[in-house]
Formats: C-alpha cells, structure tokens, sequence
C-alpha cells in the first residue's frame, strides 16, 4: 500500500487538477474546432453555395468544398478577400475573415452563384 | 417547368413544346435544318461510311466542334479525349473537306496547360488544318484567358481580350468572347470595349453580306436561370439587325437548341465530351450521365454550309453514334 505524505498529498492535488485543466483546455479546443467545422463549412452543391448566408465572427475560419463536378471559384464582390483557383471536385478553400462587416461572393465561371459571409465582433 | 424563354420579344410562337420538338428531332443525330439552303438528309458517319459526299453546289462549307472539355474524367464521360478523336475521326472521313473548323470554347476542362497540350495532340490528327476559336469559362479559369490567347489567337488579328473577324467567300465571321469579367448574379457578358468594337466592325459591310457570329455561351436567353444566356446580346444583335442573313453558333450547354427570328438563327452545338440536361429539368446543370450505350448519341458536331443567293445557311447536326 502507498502512504502519501502531505508533501506527496499536495502534489498528486497539483497533478490532477493540471491534468484536470489540461483535458478541458483540450476538450475547449476541439469542442472550438468542430463546432467552427460545423458552422463555418460551405458546402458548394448542385451549382448553389450552402449555406447561402453564414455568420461567423471576425478572424475566424471559412472553409468551402466543392461538391459539384463542375470547376467553380470563390471571388469577393468587393474584393474584400482573396479570389480562390478554380476548385475541381473536392477542392476546398479556406479564408480567415477580417472586419466585421457583410461579404458578398460569387462563383466567377458560373456568376449566378452567389453567397453572404456576414462577419461580426 | 414553365416557359423557360423569359425574353420572347419577337412572340415568334416558339415555345417550350417547339423545343422539345427540336430537341427530339435532335436526338435521333439526323437532319438540322434552317429554312431555305441546301439540306442533307444523312449523318456524317452514313456519308463516311457510303463513300458519298455533302452536296456538293455549295459555296462554303465549315464544321463547328464544340466543349471537348479534355482533363475532364468523371461519370458522364471518363474518356473525353477519345470521344474528341472520334468527332475527328468523322470530320476526316469526310470526302469533301470543310473549309474550315470553328471550335466554340471549352477546349480544356480546367484551363490546365497539360490539358491543352492533349487538345493540341489530338488535333495533330484532323485533316482540316485551318481552326478558329473562341473561349469557354474553363478555358480562361485562373489566368484570365492569357495561356489560350497565347497558343489559339495565332491566326487571326484579335483585339482586347481575343475578339476578331474574318471572311471567307463573302461571309462575314465574327467570333466573340462572353466569358470573362463576369458579373456577380449576371450572365455572360461581352462588354462595352467588344460591343464598340463589333458595331465599328459591320459598319462598312452590305446589308445583303452573310453574317456568321460564333461565341461559347448563347447569345439569347435560352434558360437565364442557369445562366444560360449573355447579358447584353441584345446590344450586340442590334448592331447586325439589318443584314439579311444572320448566323448565331454557340456552345456551352452540350445540347441541340435553335430559334429563328426573321433572318436570324441561333443555334446551339452538341458537346464531344459530354451531355447536359434540357433546361429546368434536372437540379443544375453539371454533366449528364447517360447510359454507355448512348452516350454517343449525345455527342457530336455541327456543319455548316453557305450557298450564293441563298440568305440562309444550312445547319445540320449529327451525333457520334
């Protein structure tokens, strides 16, 4: 049998709330990180952006897949961020959005395509 | 599933059943044909395969291919580079050889030069040296058109962003380019610069001069909905309105589709690489998988023949079955 003493007490208490703290720091991060997947995924499908709108907050992620097996591209209206390559079939493109504000987007090859990343604090 | 021509300025009466009724007529891959001007009855592959000619009292006659779409490799047609060989295959076993080829755009799939470099092998192949193209939006995907101005302007003195004109036995061709600065929600587009440049360019010209106008995307309202059509066309045909024969060759839809409005005939080109879905009737656009056994069917190009005296010119497609 192990016999802590109060010096060996105070350690083991110290460990498991770093370990305690740790796994929440990390189940923070992905729990972050899924949900950020979740909502800030734009699936393009069947010649449409879908979502068509989608709210995020500034310095966050967009990422969009194409789905179709037509080429598209992701350009700014207002050129408010960097124009994608034409996406084949599963390509993705990620943006980091910057100011809060309202991004309007089109697919450049197939211009009735057309999408909103609405950006806020 | 409604009318899908929502501009039918002219109420010329042709509507959705008129162009199934094409389309039907189409599909068989037998005779196109534009009122007046010399028919034939037969496919270019009964012609290859008799040993027969096209008719011959012809002053002019020229092919259109349309969309090879080469580097494409999905369901609808894993094998589009062959398909392209076939489609030159026929136009080679031609015993009387076009004048001419005009290739409406979407060479590539992706605009990708390897992809080029394939078109530009295969091409080695057809008989018919003399070629003038136009763009398609896959042709122009990441660099604005620069590398297809580069290697299939050669020929012909383009300006801006690769418009041009040329003639030939007294016709008068026009190829235009309505893929690029496209605009968020808009259609294809030509643009004030090519607009100028197109009502500078007819203006010394007869009105009885025959008038062929090629571009990728049509040049009328076929189905806006899908984006199928060019802003500002209308423009454009004002500028020709007054000639007594005029032509209208397009492609990007991968389907058979004719209007006539007065003298003027717009006709869209089958694809060598793969179909699409008649307008409104599948949920977009994207490639049509077909059974194997008539993709072909689906596939295939378009000649054109110009007779003297004639103000219409004849139009027939066939399929690569």
């Amino acid at each position: 049998m192990i016999t802590l003493t109060h010096k060996n007490k105070m350690a083991a208490l110290l460990c498991g709330i770093a370990f305690l703290n740790l796994s929440l720091f990390a189940l923070g991060g992905e729990m972050k990180n899924a949900d950020s997947t979740k909502q800030n995924r734009i699936e393009i499908k069947d010649f449409a952006f879908n979502p068509q709108s989608i709210t995020v907050k500034s310095g966050e992620k967009v990422t969009w897949i194409n789905r179709d097996e037509e080429p598209h591209t992701i350009v700014s209206v207002e050129k408010q961020f960097k124009k994608s390559t034409a996406l084949d079939t599963d390509q993705e493109f990620t943006i980091t959005v910057g100011a809060p504000g309202t991004y309007t987007y089109f697919c450049s090859v197939h211009p009735k395509m057309t999408g909103t990343i609405v950006v806020v604090k | 599933m409604s009318d899908y021509i929502s501009h039918d300025h002219e109420h010329d009466g042709i509507d959705r059943r008129g162009f199934l009724h094409c389309m039907a007529w189409a599909g068989t891959g037998l005779l196109w044909t534009i009122s007046g001007g010399v028919l034939a009855s037969r496919t270019l592959a009964q012609i290859a395969k008799a040993g027969d000619s096209l008719p011959t009292a012809t002053d002019l006659s020229f092919l259109q291919i349309s969309d090879s779409h080469i580097g494409f490799s999905k369901d609808a047609n894993k094998d589009v580079t062959e398909t392209f060989k076939i489609a030159l295959d026929r136009i080679n076993a031609m015993p009387t050889p076009p004048a001419f080829l005009i290739h409406t755009g979407d060479l590539t799939q992706l605009s990708k030069p390897e992809e080029f470099d394939t078109f530009d092998e295969v091409l080695k192949s057809c008989r018919t040296k003399d070629i003038f193209y136009v763009p398609g939006e896959h042709d122009v995907l990441n660099d604005n058109g620069k590398l297809y101005r580069e290697r299939y302007l050669k020929s012909v003195e383009a300006k801006g962003s690769g418009w041009y004109s040329f003639n030939k036995n007294g016709v008068h061709f026009i190829g235009l380019v309505n893929v690029l600065n496209l605009q968020a929600g808009g259609l294809g587009q030509l643009g004030d610069e090519q607009l100028e440049w197109l009502e500078e360019d007819v203006k010394g010209l007869g009105a009885d001069t025959p008038i062929v106008v090629f571009a990728h995307i049509p040049l009328w309202a076929v189905y806006p909905q899908w984006g199928w059509g060019t802003s500002d066309s209308e423009r454009a045909l004002g500028y020709l309105k007054r000639f007594g024969s005029l032509t209208v060759l397009n492609g990007h839809i991968h389907q058979v589709l004719q209007k006539v409005e007065g003298n003027v005939t717009f006709h869209t080109a089958m694809s060598t690489a793969f179909p699409q879905p008649a307008p409104g009737t599948a949920p977009s656009p994207g490639p049509m998988k077909v059974p194997a056994e008539k993709l072909r069917s689906m596939l295939g190009l378009t000649s054109v023949q110009y007779k003297q005296g004639k103000t219409a010119l004849a139009v027939v497609d066939s399929n690569l079955s």
